[in-house]
């Protein structure tokens, strides 16, 4: 049987303002997890009884530590309260939980790695897997998308490819999207990851359709059970799903990795 | 039943899902997600929303459609050593007599009819908030029922005893209460809804004392059994629910909360009758004094 485990916290810093980086032993699902899956953490707080589902930004199973950037979406939302936990309490979770990233699917092609805003930590994950899957750097382009010059994370994808960054402000890389980065450098691929808000991943699906590339996109949703029980975080699908027998899909169990040209946006 | 710990409908999707993570079975039911003539898509998102002690809902019963449900969901289900209740939906009458007479020939043991869904604007609730209404669904359900009929009853009303005694009236087997209390959040920074269906049902142990009053009031209304449920997290309410007046309890968001919660809720229980000298769970029901 598959159980919450309980997990103790090694560190935790604010890297950049309200983005914090949390490291956990969580042996269990740090022997699992693979990019772009997420664990849900629970706060253990009587009035807080829903999980929060974060995306996994590293795990090292030799360490059993488990790495997870996230930002604290306002106060009293629960990641507040995450924040504050110091090292050495316990934590439960439970996962990995979700798909993860097909990196199979990048072959030898020219691979970009899209990430927007508290999307890009599973994509660090990613960039790593793909290195080690393909031992080589050269083959693949990260492009990073920030409000401002509060980049994060953004040198530590250096080692696994070329890196650009776009900003929205333009204070750092190029002013815009990460549509505009693509263009403004001229990168060219055969295959997308992308994982960030739902404008920058509808964006990203147009531009993989018009160019014929195939794509990969991490969906956001609410969700409550995490295990695809409760119906919560679906999202709208082109063709009826074979689950729900609707045109819906679990973005929770089913994902959160679909294919691009699978999601009505 | 082994037991009186099963699961409330919409929490525990068809079992499936959870039974990586709970022995299905050690529940007394499995009670499904609510299954209707046809597939329903459901609502837009976001469809849940967290407030304090709980929960808000706005699923909008999405579900494959008995075809789908009957040629998949059971047959897992059958497997273990639980009984099985499919909770029903629909719009219309013809629609919730469709699901329980094609259910007729199938390997279930309890039909449990949702007449109280906050979520969808044609049937649910709407048949849950009038007793004559709730009457008139239940004798026409009775008709087509092979197992036994237990009516869902909505809280959203302002006398839960009339609704209790329009089921048993309309000849059903037993209710189960409470469903989701309708609810409201609002994002006050973006000045919008949280749910994009505005409101949905509230669940989760900060309506535990609305469900145990009106467990308490139904039971006192009807001869029938009761389910009672809202909010129940631990075995002591489970137990608190039986001493109102319920013959079996159902477990729901807790299930949000810890995959394995009605496990670790059924050995609670135990642990509750062992203290306190209890030696037939049955001992409990209604046994509270004044």
């Amino acid at each position: 049987m598959r159980k919450k485990e309980e997990g103790t916290i090694l560190s935790q810093k604010e890297i950049v303002p309200g983005i914090f980086d949390l490291r956990l032993e969580a042996p269990d699902a740090a022997a699992e997890a693979s990019a772009g899956q997420f664990v849900n953490l629970y706060l253990d707080d009587p009035a807080r009884l829903l999980p929060r589902p974060i995306s996994i930004c590293g795990a090292d199973p030799t360490e059993g530590a488990l790495r997870m950037v996230y930002r604290v979406s306002g106060p009293g939302t629960g990641t507040a309260e995450l924040s504050r936990m110091e090292p050495g309490r316990t934590l439960s979770l439970m996962g990995p939980l979700g798909n993860g990233f097909p990196l199979g699917q990048a072959g030898e092609g020219r691979v970009f790695l899209i990430g927007g805003g508290i999307g890009i930590p599973p994509l660090l994950q990613a960039a790593g897997e793909l290195l080690d899957l393909r031992g080589r750097s050269d083959h693949t382009d990260v492009i990073l998308g920030y409000r401002d010059r509060n980049d994060f994370l953004a040198r530590e994808f250096e080692p696994f490819g070329h890196v650009a960054i776009a900003t929205e402000d333009g204070s750092l890389g190029t002013r815009g999207t990460v549509l505009d980065a693509i263009r403004a450098e001229n990168l060219h691929a055969d295959v997308i990851f992308a994982c960030g808000p739902k404008p920058m991943l509808a964006a990203v699906a147009r531009y993989a359709a018009e160019e014929a590339i195939p794509c990969w996109i991490s969906m956001e949703e609410r969700m409550a059970c995490g295990i695809g029980a409760c119906l919560a975080c679906v999202c709208r699908t082109k063709e009826t799903d074979g689950h729900s027998n609707v045109r819906n899909r679990r973005v929770c169990k089913d994902g959160p990795v679909f294919r691009a040209d699978e999601i009505v946006f | 039943m082994n037991n009186p710990v099963m699961t409330a409908s919409g929490t525990f999707g068809s079992g499936q899902e959870f039974s990586e993570y709970v022995d299905l079975g050690r529940l007394g039911a499995v009670v499904t997600k609510g299954v209707a003539n046809h597939p329903w898509e459901g609502n837009p998102t976001p469809r849940v929303a967290e407030v304090y002690g709980g929960m808000l809902n706005a699923v909008g019963l999405q579900n494959p459609g008995i075809d789908l449900f009957c040629r998949r969901d059971i047959p897992f289900l059958s497997q273990f050593d639980t009984r099985i209740m499919v909770n029903v939906c629909g719009h219309t009458e013809e629609e919730y007599c469709e699901v329980v007479e094609r259910l007729a020939e199938e390997p279930v043991d309890l039909l449990e009819i949702n007449i109280s869904c906050p979520n969808v604007r044609e049937g649910g609730i709407a048949f849950g908030t009038d007793p004559a209404a709730v009457e008139t669904i239940t004798r026409a359900v009775k008709r087509y029922a092979r197992q036994p009929v237990i009516m869902k009853l909505s809280p959203n009303v302002t006398s839960i005893a009339d609704m209790a005694r329009a089921a048993e009236a309309g000849g059903a087997d037993g209710i189960s209460l409470i469903n989701t209390i309708t609810g409201m959040k609002i994002d006050v920074n973006k000045r919008k809804f949280v749910l994009a269906n505005k409101t949905g049902g509230m669940s989760g142990p900060a309506i535990k004392p609305v469900a145990v009053r009106m467990v308490y009031q139904a039971a006192h209304a009807v001869r029938i059994p009761v389910v009672g449920m809202g909010g129940i997290m631990t075995g002591e309410d489970a137990a608190e629910f039986m001493l109102a007046g319920a013959t079996a309890v159902s477990v729901g968001t807790a299930n949000f909360t810890d995959p394995a919660a009605t496990v670790r809720i059924l050995s609670e229980l135990e642990d509750y009758m062992r203290r306190t000298g209890t030696e037939d769970v049955n001992e409990l029901i209604g046994a509270v004094t004044e």
